[in-house]
């Protein structure tokens, strides 16, 4: 029983309590979708985490998959070189697929 | 005339049809039924923002909610049995917040304290580990309305079952200082393992109405052998304890339920018929 307890990733997170990690929490709402971002919570573990998550997230029917991510395993863009990052795509509309007309009756695209 | 003092006193087979004994047996063992989960959610309750971590907090919430809905139901049927035989049924409300401690039928289990974590957890990985034997038997019950509730519960208290095991697994084989009070948490609790298995308890409804009821003994073996696996894992050792509770099912309480249910029924006692 104890082979499906994932040992909690080392390190922790600048915002663990009491030594516990931060965890990701996404949520799958319904078959076809993609699984989302839906906030993040503490646990001891992986396994505690979704379990965690279950409680948190899922109370009102939200999901039907969850995924669990260690938050210090995320490795994110900083906001200081957002204008590097993102301003080079503003002007060029060619990449937007506006010119295209979307198929009635499809949805999720 | 309440099922619950009926079912004290001798029953006079000349001045109650043998239709009426049936019914009280079937009451008294809903009744019970209802009370081990209406105080067990009272006593979870008093988690809320105590908890160690605020997902715990929740997580004890949901399981504490989980348990007053199928109180709710249980006390309901209850009283609608009840009240066939003694002609004024009561509510889930009169049968919570009206009645004093010496009717009460919950077994001892349930009302003891809190304690610290791990306590709360023994109590809760032996009840559920029981409640999920007994809900699986009850899914064949004779009774439409047992089996219906059995269907949905089932699979609420499998989560409370998985909870609490993921928590005495992790509190067992933790640190020295977890494993130690996880071992003492179980010592402290078991006592009180004996009479929710006690056959007598349950003998009225067992001949009165077979197929209704589930025969707790019968229960049991399925729950050791879940039980049993989980503390081995957790590298504790099964308490041998030297006494046992017992008449909870005949309204006879620890001091423990006197001190729950003022704080359970004051608001309702003091202001009869509020609402949301």
């Amino acid at each position: 029983m104890t082979s499906d307890v994932h040992p909690a990733p080392t390190g922790g997170s600048a915002g663990s309590r009491k030594g516990w990690p931060l965890w990701e929490v996404f949520i799958r709402a319904r078959r076809g979708l993609s699984h989302q971002h839906v906030g993040s919570l503490h646990a001891p573990d992986a396994e505690m985490a979704l379990r965690n998550a279950r409680d948190v997230y899922t109370r009102r029917g939200e999901g039907v998959s969850i995924w669990i991510v260690p938050s210090s395993a995320i490795t994110a863009s900083s906001p200081d070189e957002k204008d590097p990052f993102f301003d080079p795509a503003m002007d060029k509309a060619y990449r937007h697929p506006t010119f295209y007309d979307v198929p009635e009756g499809v949805s999720h695209l | 005339m309440t099922a619950a003092s009926l079912s004290r006193q001798p029953l006079d087979s000349a001045d109650i049809d043998q239709a009426d004994i049936d019914q009280i047996a079937l009451a008294t063992y809903v009744l019970g039924l209802g009370d081990d989960t209406l105080i067990l959610a009272q006593r979870l309750g008093e988690w809320i923002t105590r908890a160690p971590q605020i997902e715990e907090d929740i997580a004890l919430g949901n399981i504490a909610l989980d348990l007053l809905g199928q109180a709710r139901t249980l006390l309901s049927y209850a009283g609608e049995v009840e009240g066939k035989v003694t002609g004024t049924s009561r509510g889930e409300d009169d049968l919570a917040f009206l009645r004093d401690e010496r009717e009460f039928r919950n077994v001892h289990l349930v009302e003891i304290e809190n304690g610290d974590f791990a306590v709360t957890m023994a109590r809760q990985l032996i009840f559920s580990a029981y409640q999920y034997e007994l809900y699986t038997a009850l899914l064949t019950s004779t009774d439409p309305t047992l089996s219906a509730l059995a269907a949905k519960a089932v699979k609420e208290v499998a989560y409370h079952r998985d909870h609490a095991t993921q928590w005495v697994l992790r509190l067992g084989d933790g640190t020295p200082e977890s494993h130690d009070r996880m071992q003492a948490a179980l010592d402290q609790v078991w006592p009180h393992v004996e009479e929710i298995f006690d056959t007598a308890d349950t003998a009225d409804i067992l001949t009165a109405l077979p197929g209704v009821a589930a025969d707790p003994a019968a229960l049991r073996p399925a729950w050791s052998r879940y039980v049993e696996a989980v503390i081995t894992t957790a590298t504790l050792s099964l308490p041998a304890p030297t006494w046992r509770s017992r008449g909870g099912r005949a309204g006879y309480h620890s001091e423990n339920l006197g001190h729950l249910l003022p704080d359970m029924q004051n608001l309702h006692r003091s202001h009869p018929g509020a609402s949301w």
